[in-house]
């Protein structure tokens, strides 16, 4: 590890969060576009984290249902439940897309 | 290779004879999809288009990448339009251009169907009934499926 993983690791220490961002069906029923998310040490996946989301209740609950067809990008490339999840990812959540 | 995500309009015509310098080309293929008034039953006064800044050009250029590794294409342009649409107008453009037709028309059509089911494009319409997110299509998965687990021709 050279000194600017160094760096790089304490700022990872300090900001353990992810972005995660919400479009269009999903964005409007939970009301939020996005936000900074604190990752606890054991949701470091894709799913881990719709479960953490999940756990809030309400709409939370019912839109992001396992049974709901929710799609996910982790730094803007489609992912899946089982994808990993680092501090400062960029996370999206998304129906099916419907473009074209 | 050109990718564009836009709200203005486009011109068919210029976007074509933009692709024409290569001596090597003799083909172009190109298909534009259109803002329909009927979907699903309903009515459509008019479409909002939203996207995922920077995964939907990242996406497109994926899927690009994807079918000059299959076909032997030489030019490829891709535009999406975002933002509020009417019947009548143009929201995508896709022109490949090759040697020959055969690889153009494929590539084209594969780029269509897979950015249908894997650029991050959402269409909310209006209707008399009032706004409504459109569903994703099963058919729109065949179609990108089965492009899978067979060889470019």
């Amino acid at each position: 590890m050279d000194s600017s993983d160094l760096e790089k690791g304490l700022a990872r220490t300090v900001t353990a969060a992810v972005t995660v961002l919400y479009f269009a069906r999903l964005r409007e029923a939970l009301g939020c576009d996005s936000e900074q998310l604190a990752l606890p040490a054991d949701a470091r996946t894709v799913g881990a984290l719709r479960d953490l989301l999940r756990a809030r209740g309400g709409a939370w609950e019912l839109e992001l249902a396992a049974a709901k067809p929710v799609r996910v990008a982790v730094n803007q490339t489609m992912a899946r439940m089982d994808t990993r999840v680092n501090p400062g990812d960029e996370v999206a959540f998304f129906p099916p897309v419907t473009g074209g | 290779m050109s990718i564009r995500v836009q709200q203005e309009d486009f011109d068919v015509g210029a976007e074509l004879t933009a692709m024409r310098g290569n001596r090597a080309l003799g083909a172009l293929a190109c298909f534009v999809g259109l803002v329909r008034d009927v979907n699903d039953g309903a009515q459509v006064a008019q479409l909002t288009l939203e996207h995922y800044p920077g995964m939907t050009e990242k996406a497109l250029q994926d899927i690009v990448e994807q079918a000059k590794a299959r076909w032997d294409i030489l030019e490829v342009r891709v535009i999406h339009r975002v933002g509020t649409l009417h019947p009548t107008d143009q929201i995508v453009f896709v022109a490949v251009a090759g040697a020959h037709r055969g690889e153009a028309f494929a590539a084209c059509e594969f780029i269509m169907d897979y950015l249908k089911t894997q650029a991050p494009f959402w269409k909310k319409e209006q209707t008399p009934d009032g706004e409504r997110w459109v569903d994703a299509r099963a058919s729109d998965d065949a179609a990108a499926q089965r492009w899978q687990g067979q060889e470019a021709s």
